[in-house]
């Protein structure tokens, strides 16, 4: 019963970590690129969530069209609200930047809230989905839903590997990541990177949403609500490591649905939390980080 | 309309003290608590729930407010205490989240979202009528004395090697200076502050629940602090002024704008609030106030 009961839960946080990786991812690439933590990502989570909704609902097209829907509306609002709330303090430089831009994206998050507080109220949202029967196997269901999502995040995060792998664009940003004085004496543009690293970060935080409003449904906290989460994938992963953020989004996903055999579900967000202290205190340069000199 | 006067200025005496929090923590130590709610609401239910359950008088229960989150303040710089200032500001988030679930699951203690009510006010069937203002009094006294208490630190050495951490702490570690202990007792003496708000709030309007500490509250106060100048204490004073006022005076404008749903208003108002942090951040980051930097002794002067 017990070992039943612990292979459901595993399940379900494997796929709920495959789609938390990808905002962490997200969060991971902003992070390394530009040097500070933008919290407006869980807005443009919600907002790439609402986009695709937009295109499905509306239009009723495929879910696939609204993947890429939540992916470019999310990018190009990343890159509208840096142009016009970001960019000019990022680029300021000084001791603490890094925290006033953080300030800012906090503020910039609440404002894009309010936006779809404003327009679309409180109410929840579904994706025009068929209800579909839970798959059995063994003693562990799944829905079909659930199985796209994990499939989809996947395929999200093969093609993000290759293109970091595989492109010249990908090969600058890691290098920028790694040392951006060094990428800038190779020639590389580090303000074309960073764009190119809002817009794929916020996309890849709007594909997030999307597949979160998919199992669920999506409201204007849609994103907020899984921002500790992410961040606890992410800083678990060491904030500037890629597979590190993988990694720690699995290991977050499965905590939390882990931790649901003993605790309350209302706790489950205090996990992330822990995730962040217990990282901090013991292996505060992440999984597969360096320690820092 | 002078009840109404007197309960918004009490409410600004309690932002003020929350600014005055900030300006210590982040203004001088150059340390983002982007958790300040979460430190206001620890304050507001230890003592609530230590003069209901406890019995304790009030006067015990707000110095127990003051104690119990500035040690919650101390144990999270310690906790971050080897990190870059992204993680402080990271666990202080979560640190208020962490507190919002228990104030809503432990039921036992904080009976969950239905909240804490009937806490007692100091002398409020003595005063009747009188006790709006008399608490009035009471909150901007103790503005006050924080207000002194900050200035007085931020003239201080102690203020002058705080704010040489905020510069930079490597540099003041390598001048002598045992930069965690400072750290610190800053963080820790800002929580108190909020802590203290977070008392005077909860006696003041009676009732407490998890629903009215939202991170919302900590923008405010970053507002506030921002527009009135973060590293002046008299700037955290006017600012929060500022916001109250503007909080207030929205609320009556919001009465003219026809179409426009209650819910839709306060959307509107979060956006503006939000989007003046962002407009002051970019345009005019010392705010009203800007620090006063003295001016280094000349050469020719200085002792040779």
């Amino acid at each position: 019963m017990f070992a039943q009961e612990f292979a459901q839960h595993l399940v379900d946080g494997l796929i709920v970590g495959a789609i938390i990786a990808l905002p962490a991812l997200g969060l991971t690439l902003i992070f390394s690129v530009l040097g500070f933590a933008n919290f407006a990502l869980a807005a443009h989570a919600t907002l790439g969530a609402y986009a695709a909704y937009w295109v499905n609902v509306s239009f009723g097209w495929p879910i696939a069209a609204g993947l890429l829907a939540a992916f470019v509306a999310a990018g190009a609002l990343g890159l509208a609200t840096d142009a016009v709330a970001l960019k000019r303090l990022r680029q300021r430089g000084g001791a603490d930047t890094a925290l006033t831009v953080a300030i800012v994206s906090i503020a910039l998050n609440i404002a894009l809230e309010s936006v779809a507080r404003f327009f679309f109220g409180n109410d929840l949202r579904s994706y025009n989905l068929p209800i579909l029967r839970d798959i059995r196997v063994g003693q562990i269901h799944v829905n079909p839903q659930q199985l796209e999502n994990l499939f989809l995040a996947l395929a999200v995060m093969a093609l993000l590997f290759a293109f970091f792998g595989m492109t010249r664009a990908g090969k600058a940003m890691r290098a920028v990541a790694d040392n951006p004085d060094l990428a800038r004496l190779k020639g590389i543009a580090p303000e074309r990177v960073a764009r190119a690293a809002i817009f794929a970060g916020m996309g890849l935080a709007g594909v997030g949403g999307m597949l979160i409003g998919l199992d669920a449904s999506i409201d204007p906290l849609t994103g907020g609500r899984i921002l500790l989460t992410v961040f606890a994938a992410s800083v678990v992963g060491g904030l500037t490591s890629i597979p590190g953020a993988v990694a720690g989004a699995f290991l977050i996903g499965v905590a939390e649905e882990l931790a649901l055999i003993v605790i309350a579900p209302t706790y489950k967000s205090a996990i992330g939390f822990v995730a962040i202290v217990i990282t901090l205190a013991l292996r505060p340069q992440g999984l597969f980080g360096r320690p820092r000199a | 309309m002078p009840s109404y006067l007197a309960f918004i200025a009490t409410f600004a005496g309690i932002y003020a003290l929350l600014a005055l929090s900030l300006i210590t923590v982040w203004g001088q130590a150059g340390m983002v608590n982007l958790g300040l709610a979460g430190f206001f609401a620890l304050g507001a239910y230890s003592s609530a729930l230590l003069t209901i359950k406890a019995g304790w008088p009030i006067a015990l229960g707000w110095l127990a407010a003051i104690a119990v989150a500035g040690l919650a303040g101390g144990i999270v710089t310690w906790a971050t205490r080897s990190m870059r200032g992204d993680y402080l500001a990271i666990v202080t988030l979560g640190f208020a989240e962490a507190v919002r679930l228990v104030a809503v699951n432990e039921t036992w203690l904080t009976r969950g979202s239905d909240g804490v009510s009937g806490i007692q006010g100091p002398f409020k069937t003595a005063l009747g009528d009188g006790f709006n203002v008399f608490y009035l009094g009471l909150t901007w006294a103790l503005v006050l004395t924080a207000w002194l208490i900050v200035r007085r630190l931020c003239a201080s050495p102690f203020g002058r090697v705080l704010r040489a951490i905020r510069d930079d702490d490597e540099v003041a570690g390598v001048a002598g200076k045992p930069v965690l202990r400072f750290k610190l007792q800053a963080f820790a003496l800002g929580a108190g502050f909020a802590g203290l708000a977070g008392a005077l709030y909860a006696h003041f309007t009676s009732y407490i629940a998890p629903d009215l500490f939202t991170p919302l509250i900590t923008i405010y106060i970053f507002l506030a602090a921002t527009a009135g100048g973060y590293t002046r204490p008299a700037g955290a004073v006017i600012g929060a002024l500022l916001v109250m006022s503007f909080l207030e005076g929205t609320r009556f404008v919001a009465g003219w704008i026809p179409g426009v749903s209650a819910l839709q208003t306060s959307a509107l108002r979060e956006f503006v609030i939000a989007i003046a942090l962002i407009v002051i951040l970019q345009i005019r980051p010392d705010g009203l106030l800007p620090e006063r930097i003295r001016a280094a002794p000349r050469a020719d002067r200085s002792p040779t």
